[in-house]
């Protein structure tokens, strides 16, 4: 290990707001909710000795309204917060895709509808991956499934936000959360990006800068919508992270993501150890999705079984990916009971039976 | 000879669109030549917000931000944080500030947060047609409360100038018109002075700053002027509310 990489055991919150500080960001706005209480707690003990701003904000509306302000100014900030909470947001979050301004909001989910309870969940996937509030528009959404990807894809998701200037997420829930694991904190890597020179920082020998998102002139707006898309496609073509876990072979494809990968990717090895061919396709990119890692696999396998903690989601992806040269099962457990790695390999074998009776 | 009158450098010399005998192309007048005299325009930050004043970017001439409506307090507050040698003002409307807005409004001055709120009211949401607004008097007819503001119903106008003034994060708290002459003059000290406080680092101030609306109240211009010293004045009186002393700061 270098100079620079310090061995912890920390929460994955906690890795969550190292990582935000090790990039450079020392500005945080945030309202208390369960489970993602301890990025604020950290980040509220941290940031002031490092010269950085701490707000807890009366609501996740105004949370989110702080951080289009800061990161207008070109500083790198955030906020966090949890499912219901993240539900306020929305508004905020689709003015600043609609101004084209980076920021991380991290979502460390709790299960819904409604108040809902605070046992891990994946019910939020649509709301992350369809851009969550109103207008055409996408958030760049990764999605740890270690106490290490906390820290990894945080670092990450600054530097993807800044490069498109558009707004990232982290979704992760408690059970990434709230595990502690080895951490490596090593310093962010960083990543060349363009100069932020729309900021507002003063129109001091230069014409102001604006940062809006109401077009009203005649065609304006579809041209604005049109550059966005040209963003998301750009995204499609550059960003996609999966992990590919004993696929070389496999005769039927897991795909799960975040906290539900990892029970999948132990059930994974089960069935390995009992002769099946089984392998684990994880989205790290929720979007952009790995559609084309999907599309690859379905050309040579035909049965596909997506875990997830909700009653389906991420599976609609999933089949658009494999357009209809596999067969997709599904197996959903909706929040209040996370499944053990032996229940998701019963799962595993009742479909890969079907392929042996067909 | 010496040029004794002349368009504000901050304000962008094209025509408002504001409808003939509105207020706000006077308070936008006010507000830039207070930018004007400390000579602050290269580092302002404007937050617009949602109503008539969206469009402040089209007139000032100093970096805007659009805040969704009624967070353009909060917008500011993220703003003057990054950046705490900026001088950072919003300009709200009374929807926009007392409405859908409130709680952000309340809290950044509670914060005491360094910044300078504008707000404009009128008494009715202009943008949209003539709605009743928070600040719509007892009695007024708008497109909403088309039989007139009734307290069982619609509740009372809300005055923001005294509420925000309560608070111990408030430095400075204000209340203007500019029907006439002199009430201008004292509307220029006073917008002028909210300046003064945040370039001075003294905290929150405010200036509420009565505004007429011949269009949606149904006047001609004259007679909207009137209706802000007949009615808009006695119930939301101008002054002073408050004014930190550095002595009290420290």
């Amino acid at each position: 290990m270098d100079q620079n990489s310090e061995k912890l055991l920390a929460k994955g919150n906690e890795a969550l707001a190292m990582a935000a500080i090790d990039s450079g960001c020392l500005l945080y706005f945030g309202y208390p909710i369960t489970p993602q209480n301890d990025i604020p707690e950290y980040l509220s003990k941290h940031l002031p000795a490092l010269g950085g701003e701490f707000i807890q904000a009366e609501s996740e509306i105004a949370s989110i309204n702080l951080l289009l302000g800061a990161s207008a100014t070109g500083a790198r900030a955030m906020t966090s917060s949890s499912s219901p909470g993240i539900s306020l947001m929305q508004e905020g979050i689709s003015y600043m895709a609609g101004s084209e301004l980076p920021g991380l909001i991290v979502n460390v989910s709790r299960s819904g509808p409604g108040l809902g309870g605070i046992s891990p969940s994946q019910g939020d996937y649509f709301q992350a991956t369809r851009g969550g509030g109103h207008g055409d528009y996408r958030m760049i959404v990764l999605a740890p499934s270690s106490v290490q990807e906390m820290y990894d894809l945080t670092c990450l998701a600054f530097n993807l936000s800044d490069k498109y200037r558009n707004p990232a997420m982290i979704l992760a829930d408690a059970l990434i959360g709230q595990m502690k694991e080895p951490l490596i904190r090593r310093k962010c890597g960083k990543m060349d990006l363009p100069p932020k020179d729309w900021a507002l920082t003063g129109a001091q020998g230069r014409k102001p800068n604006r940062l809006k998102s109401l077009y009203l002139q005649d065609g304006e707006l579809s041209e604005h919508n049109w550059k966005l898309h040209q963003k998301y496609e750009q995204m499609k073509k550059e960003e996609v992270r999966c992990e590919s876990f004993l696929t070389d072979d496999a005769r039927l494809i897991v795909s799960a993501f975040g906290s539900m990968a990892r029970v999948s990717k132990t059930s994974v090895e089960l069935a390995r150890e009992e002769g099946l061919k089984v392998g684990l396709l994880r989205p790290i990119t929720l979007f952009p999705f790995p559609e084309k890692a999907l599309y690859e696999l379905a050309q040579r396998v035909k049965l596909f079984l997506t875990v997830e903690l909700n009653t389906g989601q991420m599976v609609e992806d999933v089949k658009l990916s494999t357009d209809r040269d596999a067969q997709v099962y599904f197996y959903g457990r909706p929040p209040g009971s996370l499944p053990s790695p032996e229940e998701v390999l019963e799962e595993i074998k009742k479909v890969y039976g079907i392929e042996h009776s067909a | 000879m010496e040029l004794a009158f002349k368009r504000p450098e901050c304000l962008i010399d094209i025509p408002f669109h504001f409808c003939p005998g509105c207020h706000h192309g006077i308070a936008h007048r006010l507000v830039a030549e207070a930018i004007d005299y400390f000579k602050i325009r290269e580092r302002t930050i404007g937050v617009a917000s949602v109503g008539c004043s969206v469009f402040m970017y089209d007139y000032f001439n100093v970096d805007v931000l659009e805040a969704p409506h009624g967070r353009a307090s909060a917008v500011a507050s993220g703003v003057k944080r990054a950046r705490k040698d900026r001088i950072v003002f919003t300009y709200q409307g009374d929807g926009d500030l007392a409405a859908i807005g409130i709680a952000e409004g309340i809290h950044t001055a509670n914060r005491g947060e360094n910044i300078t709120i504008l707000f404009a009211n009128n008494g009715i949401y202009g943008m949209t047609g003539g709605q009743m607004a928070p600040t719509t008097l007892l009695g007024q007819k708008t497109s909403t409360s088309p039989y007139g503001r009734d307290f069982t119903y619609d509740g009372y106008p809300i005055r923001m100038a005294e509420m925000l003034a309560t608070l111990e994060g408030s430095a400075f708290v204000a209340r203007v018109a500019v029907n006439n002459p002199s009430n201008l003059m004292k509307a220029k000290k006073a917008i002028r002075k909210a300046f003064q406080m945040q370039i001075e680092e003294m905290g929150f101030s405010f200036v509420e700053v009565l505004l007429a609306c011949p269009t949606n109240w149904g006047m001609t211009a004259l007679e909207a002027n009137r209706r802000v010293e007949e009615e808009m004045i006695p119930y939301f009186p101008l002054g002073i509310l408050k004014e930190r002393k550095m002595a009290d700061y420290l």
